[in-house]
């Protein structure tokens, strides 16, 4: 079974470039460039300087002790908290900067949900002097309003969208709108392994530097270069797939991949895309996403901004359709207690989408030998005011 | 034969094709539209159907597509409207949307639909060419109906040709690379694209669209190729207070010279 996208863009059934014509030419760019650019010597110099001296890597492999003895098992943390900018989403920032500068574009777009990756694209757009143009729903605007002040103080311009839902489906909408009227100078980069081929095989590859990491820490960490259970969130998937991506041949290595259930997979309040979608076209690509009977995109809820995306890359659906991978959906609450179980056990504040990661470990009995590593794809200081009302609101009920 | 056939045989030039979103602005205005358009010498009609997320087009148009989806259009609510509308309508039927709908409504069941209603083409701008040619064109046939693509300024020579070959019905010529309603008028730029185009030769007729919304745009699109399409400019148009009937005779008598009428 080939789990990475083969070369006519597919990962199973799923992946694919379903675009207007209007967007043809910038990915049949991308498409036939991308290979050679990221394969280039100069491109992988530049990519690992900065990834080095510049995002702060390697992140560590961190043997959490006190959670392992709470859980009776082995647990170490693959700490992307830890990166510049506090997330796993400058991996590929900085590697689609650079390619975008390979290719000559002067104008950077990007969508971003809760701000994340927006944040991270402002920053490369300023290490390389490159005007900025972030989409983000007016609703995101409005409950993010910290990370839109980052990004604007980083000299990014921020645009509404103020389309549909006005949330992360719709800023990537403006995004690939403005991408259309701009068809030559600019380069969109995209936040996750989402879009059309070949965003989520770049995307994918940008991130795989987690697991190659991962590997030779295990390695000197452990004597093995693999752990036996891998858990990481999953919202469109980019920390999943960096996470997984070198394991994905490995049988030994159980994959699982959290989703959001939000309020519950059927309360109708949910972002279980794997669950709850059909076999669809989101944003140029075949996937599982949330619609209604009619093929209407359905508007996801989770409490964790970075999760709600009613679409999940398409090499998640092909790992879920093949069984590769567990897919399970944790509710909002059951995330918010392993976040702050996580903070009081290990002084580590996770972003809410990771903490969803670290709700699993309830979930299941590992050996007390066995080894469980989780990628640890963001730090909660943005989620500071939802961690605040969540307990206030607990301690009410 | 397909009626879109028949048109571009008897008719070389000035062909106005006028697109409006089914189920706006009233969800029962689908057929009372196609009656005025007709009425008023629109030779082919695209019917829009909506859809939540429509990447190619600005914001005209997705309004009304979110505005027919809260009026409570679908494929299937569509189908029926149309399902007696060959008895009044002769001039040529375009659907146009996006593929996830129609997907779910299921691809053959979606043709064979079209075939009953009298629908004549389809345009599905997010259907990739190499997905068309190796899983539906045998369908599309099947049913006697045409995939009309589209090309852009920045479509490759080779493509076009490819394009060319696997067209029926015309070539759907987008103006400038934008979307649906974000540009008006023409500059110089498009004038040596349409030129381009002309110089070709290609075996199907052009119409051209995007960025026409008044009787100058419509005619320097028509020097070039054989009509030109309008959709969010009429959008606009029947969006407004004034009654349908009104405003759909007013926007056609602006766009066409009263010359093409009569001659």
């Amino acid at each position: 079974m080939q789990y990475t996208v083969n070369e006519k863009g597919y990962y199973g059934k799923f992946g694919g470039a379903y675009i207007p014509e209007m967007l043809y030419p910038n990915v049949e760019e991308l498409e036939r460039r991308y290979l050679e650019i990221m394969g280039s010597k100069s491109f992988q110099q530049a990519f690992h300087q900065l990834l080095k001296d510049y995002v702060g890597r390697p992140s560590p492999l961190y043997f959490a002790k006190r959670l392992s003895e709470k859980y009776q098992t082995q647990i170490y943390l693959k700490r992307e908290d830890l990166n510049h900018t506090g997330a796993h989403k400058i991996n590929n920032t900085i590697g689609q900067i650079l390619l975008a500068k390979h290719l000559g574009k002067q104008r950077i777009i990007a969508e971003t949900g809760a701000g994340q990756h927006g944040v991270a694209t402002a920053t490369v757009c300023a290490l390389m002097g490159m005007p900025c143009i972030i989409y983000m729903g007016k609703v995101d605007i409005e409950r993010q309003k910290p990370n839109v002040e980052r990004m604007k103080l980083l000299g990014a311009e921020v645009r509404p969208a103020l389309s549909g839902s006005q949330t992360l489906k719709d800023a990537t909408n403006e995004a690939i709108r403005d991408w259309i009227n701009h068809p030559t100078d600019t380069h969109y980069i995209i936040g996750s392994v989402v879009g059309p081929h070949p965003y989520p095989d770049m995307v994918a590859r940008f991130q795989s530097v987690i697991s190659e990491e991962m590997k030779r820490q295990l390695q000197e960490e452990i004597g093995r270069d693999y752990p036996d259970y891998l858990i990481a969130c999953v919202g469109g998937g980019s920390n999943a797939a960096g996470a997984f991506y070198h394991y994905l041949d490995n049988p030994k290595v159980q994959l699982i991949a959290v989703e959001a259930g939000g309020k519950g997979v059927a309360s109708g309040k949910s972002a279980a895309t794997s669950i709850l979608g059909k076999e669809g076209i989101i944003h140029g690509s075949m996937t599982l996403l949330m619609q209604t009977e009619d093929g209407q995109i359905v508007e996801p809820y989770s409490i964790s901004a970075g999760l709600d995306y009613p679409g999940v890359g398409p090499i998640h659906a092909h790992l879920f359709d093949t069984k590769r991978a567990i897919f399970h959906a944790i509710t909002d609450d059951e995330a918010m207690q392993a976040g702050v179980l996580l903070s009081r056990t290990e002084g580590i504040i996770p972003a809410i989408e990771t903490a969803h990661a670290f709700a699993y470990l309830e979930k299941f009995t590992p050996q007390p030998e066995e080894v469980v590593v989780i990628n640890l794809s963001g730090r909660g200081d943005k989620d500071l005011a939802t961690y605040i009302q969540w307990q206030a609101e607990k301690a009410t009920h | 034969m397909n009626r879109l056939d028949t048109l571009f045989q008897e008719k070389k030039a000035n062909i106005l094709n006028i697109y409006f979103t089914a189920g706006y602005p009233q969800l029962q205005d689908t057929t009372t539209l196609l009656t005025l358009l007709e009425e008023t010498g629109v030779d082919i009609v695209e019917i829009g159907m909506p859809f939540s997320d429509p990447l190619a087009d600005g914001e005209t148009i997705q309004g009304s597509s979110q505005k027919a989806l809260e009026n409570g259009m679908t494929l299937s609510v569509l189908f029926e409207q149309l399902r007696d509308v060959r008895q009044k309508i002769s001039i040529p039927i375009i659907l146009m949307g996006y593929l996830n709908p129609v997907l779910q409504y299921g691809m053959e069941a979606f043709c064979k639909q079209c075939k009953a209603v009298g629908v004549d083409a389809v345009i599905l701008p997010d259907m990739p060419l190499a997905v068309y040619e190796t899983m539906y064109a045998p369908l599309f046939q099947q049913y006697g109906l045409a995939n009309i693509f589209l090309i852009t300024p920045q479509t490759s020579e080779k493509r076009i040709r490819t394009i060319d070959k696997l067209s029926k019905g015309f070539i759907y010529m987008v103006s400038s690379a934008s979307t649906t309603g974000a540009k008006e008028g023409f500059g110089e730029e498009q004038e040596a694209y349409f030129q381009r185009i002309q110089a070709m030769n290609l075996q199907n007729p052009c119409l051209i669209g995007f960025g026409i919304a008044n009787q100058a745009s419509f005619l320097k699109a028509c020097q070039y190729a054989a009509g030109a399409i309008i959709g969010s400019a009429f959008i606009k148009a029947i969006g407004q207070e004034a009654p349908l009937e009104e405003a759909v005779k007013q926007f056609v008598a602006q766009v066409r010279p009263q010359s093409q009428l009569t001659s």
